[in-house]
């Protein structure tokens, strides 16, 4: 672990700078991606990637140059070229950052369970294999992919004040996906994939619930497949964490991010229906909601002790009994924008800079069983397993759908439905949030895609949640 | 030869040499140098510069399979000897998968060549000409610049290169009641001229957004989708839609057209069109890639099969990516001229763009999505105002099917954005399209 770090010092030390604060961001990061599909393995795949970025100010201005040259000459050459073009865009520059602190720390990070080694791949491969196997013989089972991806990140932070911040995560996605056709409709069921990773071993794939879940996954396709339409209509909506992880992701996640409150984003990702004068006043949803911003939970994706511009990370509310507190925004948007925020500058590699980020942006539990959830409700709904999501670039107006749909009536649970959708609108969805699952329903999720920012970056980010009550939300079914 | 051509070859003739009896390869080659500078109120907010390479190394031995992805840096012998480790480990991994049914590799031995070196512009133009055009607008954005290149080449004596300097600036201009406009200036070789062309052009559909919004409920609407609005729709299309691993396995948005049990309007037909396009004349697979009719006049006829499909689907591969997704697509022109667009709409939605497109229904083809950037409504050809922000959800069937009256003569190339890991060398050429009614929900 962190082979690197003494001859990394010993060039960064080396460097040459006229910056007033100049860093090394260092990434190495390895992936294997396994897979067996209608019980044939795929192909494995592997990735070895390497590289830095040095970041300068010059004259109160900052500017990057990312090579994946880690010699002396390299790096120097990339420092150069990031001090000469801080001085080009100089006289166009938005952000005058004279004088602005540099992070002096040292700290190491580890996931948890790191020391423990994983199974060989032979025997991941065999997992895999037991269990695409293990899915039923039936015509209508056309698709069936189980998957395991391992990703090892070592990521070194070093900066002319004297910072040294290093962290080495394992992230493990495990997934299993079947597919029903009668040959006019098809129906999906997963579990994991996009809607499951965590930090650790094969204990992450234990929790998933992988091993053993085909035959119940596939029975899952074929009741979808023979279900009716989920009804058109208002009713009380009962979201499972495996789609609140979505729910929150998309209307509370990306509103809170203050890049785009400040518009840095406008051209791609979006803006914010919440504005800069919003935190400490706006009711965002009932008293029962309760988020935080927490890298402290080790397992989840993103729980790390210091972000990518060096900054400490702590377990920060952005909604405390409803009333909307805190932006996601890093040192730069809390110097911008007069607010504290959170240590969420982060970037997806060593070729792509910091910009803000979710990270771990979780809703607290409450204090109903599943049972007493469902037991509350007359006319209701529950849904699990996100499938579709849309969103406007305000994340304002929405329109999600699931895998999984179940009608409630009077306090019961009643037949299974397929295409489950509902659509809302943010600034006023949470405000119906009338009841919040304990922790016997809290869950660890997380997802490898979140996507934004110009160059585009995707990084991982986690979500923990209840299952949560809505009321009177518009939901509908599908054509088929 | 570019300095990156000798870096591939370099490896090539270093894994050929390394290479054991019985064992092949293929090996893919991705590079860029990018500058890249964001803007936010015309001013440069963020800025910076990326060099990087990689290659993908196949191995090939004893009907197994194995792949893997290393960076490259620019010192030859350290790139050498990462190649080696990751052969090694391909080695190791090799004997321990079972024979895998689906192995099937191009043998051809063919080269396809094209480097296109065109001078890009200097920084400091671009800074200078954003400036002076665009100096007291509120201008969000990304300039991406540089050299792209791929290459593949194979055991078996293929051997592709495809180098191009090219240049994308991606921005929109807003009012300060927060209506925007959306506008692109991308190609090969600028000019000071047309950038400032684009300019006044968006800042002419900027003038339009002053106008008090208008609220529309949801219903039915007559609408305009622009070619810009009609690229996300062809994405959408592009998410497994003609992908024969996909239309064998349920997953396809286009399942019910291909088999026959749903056509769309005889006035739509889709192309895979490589040719002339920016993309590399050759897949990641090491085929070339081939020209494709994918719907002709509203019926299913072409889908894209990688080589690993046609192995299991017992198909015919065609050039097609891993992914199966088209890197060219194209739509056929109508015949409505772009200058007649708002007299043909009379009174309905001028959509010029739209935003996150997702499947309400994937097997009906069903999607939603969202107005974004200057939607105007129009009342008797005439432009009333811009339109807030709505949510459709409607049917392909319906909207490139029993709801499309034409599509328009222009096409626009549109070149991708994207650069999610590395710059994309993607594009659609599209016309827009008029259709009866458009489903707002929300």
């Amino acid at each position: 672990m962190f082979d690197s770090s003494a001859l990394l010092r010993q060039r960064f030390a080396a460097l040459r700078s006229t910056a007033e604060v100049f860093s090394l961001r260092h990434v190495k990061q390895s992936h294997q991606s396994l897979s067996v599909r209608r019980n044939v393995a795929e192909p494995p795949y592997f990735s070895q990637d390497e590289g830095a970025m040095l970041s300068v100010r010059v004259n109160g201005v900052e500017a990057y140059a990312a090579t994946a040259d880690l010699s002396q000459s390299g790096l120097q050459r990339a420092l150069e070229q990031a001090e000469a073009l801080a001085r080009q865009i100089r006289p166009h520059s938005l952000l005058d950052l004279s004088g602005q602190p540099a992070p002096s720390q040292r700290h190491d990070h580890l996931s948890p369970n790191l020391d423990q080694p994983l199974p060989p791949l032979a025997e991941c491969l065999q997992l895999l294999a037991a269990e695409s196997a293990s899915v039923p013989k039936d015509s209508r089972l056309v698709d069936w992919q189980a998957s395991l991806g391992i990703t090892h990140v070592e990521q070194t932070y070093l900066n002319s004040a004297g910072a040294e911040l290093r962290h080495a995560q394992r992230f493990v996605f495990p997934g299993l996906g079947v597919t029903a056709s009668d040959g006019a409709d098809s129906q999906s069921r997963t579990l994991g994939r996009e809607n499951f990773g965590q930090q650790g071993g094969f204990d992450v794939v234990e929790r998933c619930g992988l091993i053993g879940a085909a035959g119940h996954v596939a029975d899952q396709a074929l009741q979808l497949l023979l279900a009716p339409n989920t009804p058109s209509g208002v009713r009380d909506l009962l979201l499972m964490p495996d789609q609140m992880m979505l729910q929150i992701h998309e209307s509370i996640g990306h509103p809170l991010e203050m890049d785009r409150i400040l518009g840095d984003e406008r051209n791609y990702a979006g803006t914010s229906f919440v504005k800069a004068e919003d935190f400490g006043r706006l009711q965002y949803g009932s008293t029962l909601l309760n988020v935080t911003f927490d890298p402290g939970i080790g397992e989840e994706l993103a729980s790390y002790a210091f972000d990518d511009d060096g900054t400490p990370a702590n377990k920060q509310f952005l909604i405390r009994d409803g009333l909307l507190v805190r932006p996601l925004g890093g040192a730069l948007s809390q110097l911008r924008s007069g607010l504290d925020g959170v240590a969420n500058s982060r970037a997806c590699s060593w070729n792509r800079a910091p910009i803000d980020r979710m990270a771990n942006l979780n809703i607290e539990p409450g204090d109903q069983s599943l049972e007493q959830l469902i037991g509350g409700i007359e006319h209701g709904i529950l849904m699990r397993t996100n499938r579709s999501w849309s969103i406007d670039d305000a994340r304002n107006k929405f329109q999600f759908g699931c895998e999984w749909g179940q009608l409630i009536e009077n306090g019961e649970l009643k037949g299974v439905v397929k295409n489950p959708n509902y659509r809302g609108i943010s600034a006023g969805f949470w405000r119906n949030l009338s009841a919040v699952g304990d922790r016997s329903t809290f869950q660890v999720l997380g997802t490898p895609n979140c996507g934004k920012g110009e160059p585009n970056q995707v990084v991982r980010v986690g979500h923990a949640s209840p299952a949560c009550v809505f009321r009177q939300i518009d939901v509908f079914g599908g054509d088929a | 030869m570019s300095t990156y051509q000798q870096r591939f070859e370099g490896l090539l003739g270093a894994l050929r040499a390394a290479l054991q009896p019985g064992e092949q390869f293929t090996l893919g080659y991705s590079a860029e140098q990018s500058q890249f500078v964001r803007f936010n109120h015309a001013q440069v907010r963020q800025a910076g510069v990326v060099s990087q390479a990689s290659v993908q190394l196949r191995l090939v031995s004893d009907g197994r399979q194995a792949e893997q992805q290393i960076t490259l840096g620019d010192d030859a012998e350290l790139d050498r000897q990462r190649l080696y480790e990751a052969l090694a480990q391909l080695r190791q991994t090799l004997p321990l998968l079972a024979l895998d049914p689906y192995l099937s590799l191009d043998q051809n031995a063919w080269r396809s060549d094209s480097l296109q070196q065109q001078p890009l512009p200097e920084l400091d133009e671009v800074l200078a000409g954003v400036a002076h055009e665009a100096g007291q607008l509120d201008l969000v954005g990304i300039y991406a610049a540089g050299p792209i290149c791929r290459g593949f080449a194979s055991s078996f004596g293929a051997f592709g290169w495809h180098q191009a300097n090219s240049f994308n600036f991606d921005f929109s201009l807003f009012h300060s009641n927060g209506q925007a406009v959306k506008a692109n200036y991308a190609g090969q070789q600028w000019s000071s001229d047309t950038f400032a062309a684009r300019l006044r052009q968006a800042r002419e559909q900027l003038q339009h957004l002053g106008r008090a919004p208008i609220t529309l409920k949801p219903g039915s609407y007559r609408a305009y989708l622009a070619p810009a609005a009609m690229d996300e729709i062809a994405g959408m299309l592009c998410w497994g839609g003609f992908s024969a691993q996909a239309l064998a396995t349920g997953n396809s948005a286009l399942q019910r057209l291909y088999s026959g049990d749903a056509q769309l309007s005889p006035l739509v037909s889709f192309s895979e069109q490589v040719s002339g396009s920016l993309s590399p004349a050759f897949s990641d697979e090491g085929s070339p890639r081939r020209d494709l009719r994918l719907i002709v006049e509203g019926q299913a006829q072409e889908r894209l099969v990688s080589a690993r499909s046609a192995a299991e689907f017992e198909l015919a591969a065609n050039g097609a990516d891993s992914y199966e997704s088209p890197c060219a697509l194209s739509l056929a022109p109508g015949d409505l001229p772009s200058a007649q667009v708002l007299e043909r709409l009379g009174t309905g939605l001028y959509i010029s763009n739209l935003w996150y497109l997702n499947y309400s229904d994937l097997p009906a083809a069903r999607m939603t999505g969202l107005t974004r950037f200057a939607t105007f409504w129009v009342e008797n050809g005439q432009i009333q105002g811009p339109v807030s922000t709505m949510r459709f959800d409607d049917s392909l069937y319906s909207l490139l099917g029993s709801q499309l009256e034409a599509l328009t003569c222009e096409r626009e190339m549109i070149l991708s954005t994207s650069t999610y890991s590395q710059r994309s060398t993607g594009s659609s050429h599209l016309p827009g399209a008029l259709v009866r009614g458009l489903t707002l929900t929300l």
